[in-house]
């Protein structure tokens, strides 16, 4: 790596590290401190190692840097000293000498209890994706608002807001009492899933940065499968999606242009990610639990097989009905009735599709535009010009142009 | 928007000797209408299927096999859907596979107790 790429580097790996050990010694009260700390300590390493070339072990310097502002930091200060310390837990005697432990297990605790503590219910679910983006990834303010297609004071805002809910519900950096693990665990993996997705769907144009996205929420996905209680069935389910829709990132985009699951070249496809993800899927299916997220798995299972089949479609179209009945989305509703179309037939999909009443969703449109055409192509045009005045996004925009243009001339 | 209870009648006897494929092909019918409901974002709960066994108390101590068995209609499940009317609701039922077991699907109105 060339050494100006391996400070951003080190920023992405080590400034969560950094961060969630300096938050859980200090506490929410004082995240801030800990960001001044670590932000400090990247500064301190682009400025020394520019003058005196690369330390010998790069992270183990940040550590030690990180350490010693710290520990200067409680030393010097007296305001901090009285307002700071009493609320620090972990100092094992009234010695001045902090122990802030940056050892690989501490880290990996630390991480693994933030992100129960960003993920807590009482943060708004958006407001969660950005403290994880920021906490738990090191994502700067302005990559979080590209993500977001927003900007940098809203994204600020959003922070300061979900930093002070943090304090006033007094959040607190440990591992959820056993009894209520599941329950939080779901409301962690929700955050995942969104964040996922984020990345996987959004209508942003920056494809490294929404892969980033990606990879960030399976990082934290393997961070709940590495620890014994977290490693639960539909944790496994969720990596399992998140590996399977994953392989298809080469595929699904060709200079700058998103292409169709249909039009993919499944040479693309990286064969290693299924694998993994099979075998998530495998190990998610111990014990009596479904989650929604082992239905939407099968579902990305199956799309990782482009040969069509009836058998295929079938598996597809139950699957959809089970996630239905777990909990209803429109685009799921959309994608159930193309799988029904597949499955049964156009004609029982259309009839189904006019049930789901959701006229202002381009996508409704799109579907319905697919299965009329060829059946009854005037039809078929018609709600692909509605969708194409509702699409928003202009990739949306071109697929539907060109399956406009696609439909035969004459019925 | 009101919840209705959908309560599936039908003859035991006559699903008790389908062939495995003939099950298979009634539990695709099930899962594709109540899939259907679940998509218009009209489910509330799919319910269950009542196993075909229980007692029957009436007054006087008095407690009975469950005449199921016997029974043309006998009640084998009931879910939960929200429409914002009884025709809605019978509408959204009209699917049901039941039928073409020769069973009945009652709908009734869930008033909420206070």
């Amino acid at each position: 790596m060339a050494e100006n790429e391996l400070i951003p580097h080190l920023f992405r790996t080590e400034y969560r590290k950094i961060i969630a050990v300096l938050v859980k010694y200090f506490g929410f009260t004082h995240i801030e401190v800990a960001e001044d700390i670590a932000a400090d300590t990247f500064l301190s390493a682009s400025e020394m190692w520019g003058m005196h070339g690369l330390p010998e072990n790069p992270v183990a310097w940040l550590y030690t840097v990180a350490k010693n502002k710290a520990k200067n930091l409680l030393q010097r200060e007296s305001l901090f000293n009285q307002k700071i310390a009493p609320d620090i837990k972990h100092s094992t005697s009234s010695s001045s000498q902090p122990d802030i432990d940056l050892s690989d297990a501490n880290i990996k605790d630390s991480q693994l209890q933030m992100i129960f503590a960003v993920c807590h219910p009482a943060i708004p679910a958006e407001a969660q994706i950005g403290l994880a983006l920021r906490i738990l990834c090191g994502f700067g303010i302005t990559e979080i608002a590209n993500a977001f297609l927003s900007n940098k004071e809203t994204i600020n805002k959003r922070l300061m807001r979900a930093k002070e809910k943090l304090r006033t519900e007094q959040v607190k950096i440990e591992m959820p009492p056993a009894t209520e693990i599941d329950k939080r665990l779901e409301s962690v993996l929700t955050t995942l899933y969104l964040l996922f997705n984020e990345g996987y769907y959004s209508a942003s144009g920056d494809t490294s940065l929404r892969e980033d996205l990606c990879f960030e929420a399976m990082r934290l996905t393997y961070l709940l499968l590495d620890n014994k209680q977290t490693n639960t069935p539909a944790v496994n389910a969720l990596m399992a999606l998140m590996c399977f829709q994953a392989s298809r990132f080469k595929a699904r985009m060709q200079e700058g242009e998103a292409v169709l699951y249909d039009d993919q070249d499944t040479a693309l496809w990286d064969k290693e990610l299924i694998t993994r993800g099979e075998r998530f899927l495998n190990l998610s299916s111990v014990g009596n639990t479904v989650s929604k997220y082992h239905f939407e798995a099968g579902i990305a299972y199956w799309h990782t097989i482009k040969t069509d089949s009836p058998d295929k479609w079938e598996h597809i179209l139950q699957l959809y009905n089970n996630l239905l009945i777990v909990e209803y989305s429109p685009i799921a509703a959309l994608n159930r009735t193309y799988a029904l179309a597949k499955a049964n037939s156009k004609q029982e999909a259309i009839t189904e599709a006019e049930k789901l009443k959701l006229e202002n969703n381009h996508l409704y449109h799109a579907l319905l535009g697919e299965l009329y055409t060829g059946i009854n192509n005037t039809e078929a045009k018609m709600h692909f010009n509605k969708a194409l005045q509702l699409a928003l996004s202009s990739s949306d925009k071109k697929i539907i142009t060109k399956k406009i243009e696609d439909i035969p001339a004459k019925n | 928007m009101k919840d209705f209870l959908l309560i599936f009648r039908s003859d035991y006897n006559r699903t008790a000797d389908f062939s495995a494929e003939e099950a298979q092909a009634m539990t695709k019918r099930w899962m594709d209408w109540i899939g259907s409901i679940a998509a218009q974002n009209k489910l509330k709960d799919r319910g269950n299927r009542l196993e075909n066994a229980g007692k029957v108390l009436q007054p006087n101590n008095v407690i009975t096999d469950g005449p199921y068995t016997e029974v043309k209609e006998a009640i084998g499940g009931y879910s939960i859907i929200t429409a914002d009317s009884l025709e809605e609701a019978v509408e959204l039922a009209k699917g049901c596979p039941v039928f073409s077991q020769g069973g009945k699907v009652e709908v009734r109105p869930i008033g909420i107790l206070p």
